[in-house]
């Protein structure tokens, strides 16, 4: 096995490929992923929560933010609480803007 | 002490049943309904207007995308598939009290004014200048009354 891990690239070849098909692809569903990384300090195993319609979607989540933390347990809870509601304060009232303006924008909207 | 009356601020939320509007993307423009909250970025919207071509397909939007509506469709269940979202929608006429609000009205003129032949454009600037000219007239009625 050991070997087998050790191959060259070169040398080896794609076996097999598999599109993950999601069951329900318009629900959002919570996944749970454990995930084992080696950093520069050693080897961490984690448990991190995400909040996405696939699976896919989920994992290319952990790939893009591993060694952040912040998206463990607590994080998802409180997203699944019954009667959920956030205002959406300091925003822009025209998205889509150019970058600069001469004058501040109102972000009160 | 004099008494200060404090009202709080009617913020408009983030909720289920909110209606939005699309700024950006393929969707620009069109109107849709929050069906789940995904996390505090994103949410799942489906919007099954009765017009077709204002239809929007269910998908997770970016609230960055997104411009909150006063409207709502009250009691609407989280996670409620496209059927129901509809029947709720034709009930609560929410195709309706979206074109009589006031950011409708000045889209749809703004569309209108954009498609007009150089000739339509023309009578508007007549039409424009008669109003205005009724206008002042009574205010100097006024003026000269006083």
């Amino acid at each position: 096995m050991s070997q087998l891990r050790k191959i060259k690239k070169s040398n080896g070849e794609i076996v097999s490929l598999n599109v993950i098909t999601e069951k329900r692809p318009l629900k959002v569903k919570n996944f749970g992923i454990w995930i084992r990384y080696d950093s520069r300090s050693g080897t961490h195993n984690m448990y991190k929560e995400y909040r996405e319609m696939s699976r896919t979607d989920a994992i290319l989540k952990v790939v893009e933010i591993t060694d952040n933390e912040s998206i463990r347990r607590p994080y998802i809870k409180q997203l699944v609480q019954k009667g959920l509601k956030f205002p959406l304060p300091h925003r822009s009232a025209n998205p889509g803007k150019k970058i600069f303006a001469h004058s501040r924008p109102s972000t009160f909207a | 002490m004099a008494d200060i009356e404090i009202t709080l601020a009617s913020w408009k939320l983030v909720e289920v049943g909110r209606l939005v509007l699309i700024r950006r993307g393929p969707f620009a423009g069109k109107l849709a309904a929050i069906v789940e909250i995904v996390d505090h970025r994103r949410v799942l919207v489906d919007g099954p207007s009765g017009e077709a071509q204002k239809i929007v397909p269910r998908h997770v939007l970016p609230l960055a995308h997104a411009t909150l509506t006063p409207f709502t469709i009250p009691q609407l269940p989280r996670a409620a598939g496209t059927g129901p979202v509809k029947k709720l929608w034709a009930k609560n006429e929410i195709d309706g009290k979206w074109a009589k609000s006031s950011f409708a009205q000045k889209t749809d003129k703004a569309e209108r004014r954009k498609n007009l032949t150089d000739f339509e454009r023309f009578k508007v600037l007549r039409l424009r200048k008669q109003s205005r000219y009724e206008v002042q007239k009574s205010y100097a009625k006024v003026r000269a009354a006083q």
